[in-house]
């Protein structure tokens, strides 16, 4: 099992959402998150003052997922949030090792 | 003299409600401007002076702004504790009920100090900020308002005029924003952090109730439902929106984009310009008013870069720099076919320019060594860590938004 995180763009994440409900996904957190990367900031100007805002806003997406479906997972995500420019975002994978059902106890597996 | 009248009652009533009204949209206005974690303390500053300045009002305030005349400098003592009002107008005159006229001055003396609030944002304790606009009403604010309105020196001797409080209100409150940032110093981080607006849309919902409320501040001015208060109506009016779209006009030729923050900005400036003019300028004088608001106040904005003070929510380039604006353009621009009271001319402008020097001089000064008095007394900055970690939580323990729970 895996537990794979994405940070991408916003605007992003009812299609990522979506894509990821057809490649068997059963469920997902999404959460607002700042962040910098390569991306530069932006300006915000408040009564002619100038404010460089370096933390741009970006949404992270958890998703713990079985191996197999692993593969298919990455793909979507990678197709779905890419629009070529900077600021697209980043995926990191991370071996799970155990997940729990709070509702029944399912361990494992049963509990995806 | 003239009986009580029915209309004009009903109308100054009526303004009462609308001035008053514009000191919750105030806090709000400026409210939106400060970060999160000093929210409330900004609406505390700002209604805490609907309670203290009532009390001190009706205690002895009005009795030295409006009670009889010593010597043009202040009023006596005969009304302290409001002795003598009554139902009629056997004091004032006017074809209102004097607790009537009174109880619209209250609401003018209510938002004058919490103007002040906005320059000292984010810093300053609340208990030396309950202290100082208290003191200040009584010793700054109605010496002034006698000496405008009252029958003092500025009106009698100098002959200057003021409609709505172009003196009495703006450039009183402005120059007193000034002493306070120059008392305070900058908040921590000043220059070198980020510190922005946290709700622009409050900042813009308090902006259009004082737009409302003003209608009341200079239409009620009027003291009558007639022709003047239609015409201080109108001007306001034109003013203001004049004012905001020349703003946002000068934002965009100065390189920048049409602000929102522009836009509101705009309009109270010009609000405040033309306060003191709303019933002695005629509507192209509202216009050129307006149009010098939006500009000039546009520019003054760099005047806190310029000499290094933090005034936070730019109460000096709005209220200072309007006020005067509007003080001095009225000197030049009063129609006599609008109210015979004042000409634009020399003359005029002269009396101006000198109750402009005046007003801010006094109030400039009387305030700094008030607020140097309470420096070295009991303080009149927040610690570093109660700065920092907000005055919601620490000057009245509470917070303004809680929203995951």
């Amino acid at each position: 099992m895996k537990l794979v995180i994405a940070y991408i763009a916003p605007f992003k994440l009812d299609e990522v959402r979506d894509a990821l409900k057809e490649t068997g996904v059963t469920g997902l957190s999404a959460g607002n998150v700042q962040g910098f990367g390569r991306q530069a900031g932006h300006t915000e100007t408040y009564r002619g003052a100038e404010y460089d805002v370096d933390m741009v806003p970006k949404v992270r997406i958890e998703v713990l997922v079985d191996d197999t479906l692993l593969p298919a997972v990455i793909s979507t995500i990678e197709t779905t949030a890419r629009t070529g420019s900077i600021g697209d975002g980043k995926i990191a994978v991370l071996p799970v090792e155990d997940v729990i059902r709070i509702r029944t106890g399912e361990r494992g597996q049963d509990a995806l | 003299m003239v009986e009580v009248n029915g209309a004009d009652t009903a109308w100054i009533l009526t303004s009462s409600a609308l001035v008053l009204f514009m000191t919750p949209g105030l806090a709000l206005f400026y409210g939106g401007m400060v970060r999160a974690k000093n929210m409330l303390a900004m609406l505390m500053m700002n209604y805490v002076a609907m309670g203290v300045v009532t009390i001190l009002w009706i205690a002895i305030a009005a009795s030295i702004a409006f009670s009889g005349d010593v010597s043009g400098f202040m009023g006596n003592f005969g009304m302290v504790g409001f002795q003598g009002v009554g139902l009629g107008n056997e004091i004032f005159g006017y074809s209102i009920p004097d607790s009537v006229f009174l109880m619209f001055q209250l609401m003018f003396a209510i938002i004058t100090p919490a103007l002040i609030a906005g320059a000292v944002a984010e810093r300053m304790k609340f208990s030396a900020w309950v202290i100082f606009i208290a003191i200040w009403s009584v010793i700054v604010y109605a010496p002034m308002a006698h000496w405008v309105w009252g029958g003092g020196f500025i009106a009698k001797q100098i002959g200057a005029v003021d409609f709505a409080g172009g003196l009495v209100v703006h450039i009183n409150a402005g120059a007193a924003a000034l002493a306070l940032v120059l008392v305070l110093g900058p908040r921590t981080g000043w220059g070198s952090q980020v510190i922005r607006p946290h709700n622009l849309p409050l900042t813009i919902l308090g902006a259009g109730i004082l737009w409302f409320g003003w209608f009341g501040f200079n239409a009620g001015s009027a003291l009558g439902a007639n022709g003047l208060a239609g015409q201080a109506f109108l001007t306001t009016h034109v003013a203001a929106a004049v004012a905001a779209t020349a703003w946002i006009l000068a934002e965009t030729i100065s390189g920048g984009k049409p602000t929102t923050l522009g836009f509101v900005s705009g309009a109270v400036a010009g609000l405040v310009a033309i306060t003191p003019a709303a019933g002695f300028v005629n509507v192209m004088g509202a216009l050129i008013i307006g149009l010098a608001a939006g500009v000039i106040c546009f520019l003054a904005l760099r005047l806190k870069t310029m000499f290094k003070f933090d005034d936070s929510l730019d109460v000096i380039a709005v209220h200072l720099v309007g006020g005067i604006l509007g003080a001095l353009l009225l000197g030049v621009l009063a129609d006599p076919a609008v109210n015979e009271l004042a000409t634009g001319g020399i003359t005029q402008l002269t009396a101006q320019a000198i109750s402009v020097v005046i007003a801010f001089g006094f109030s400039f000064i009387v305030s700094y060594i008030l607020a140097m008095v309470l420096k070295m007394t009991i303080g009149i900055r927040v610690t570093e860590v109660e700065e920092r970690s907000g005055l919601d939580v620490s000057l009245h323990e509470e917070q303004s938004y809680l929203l995951s729970e």
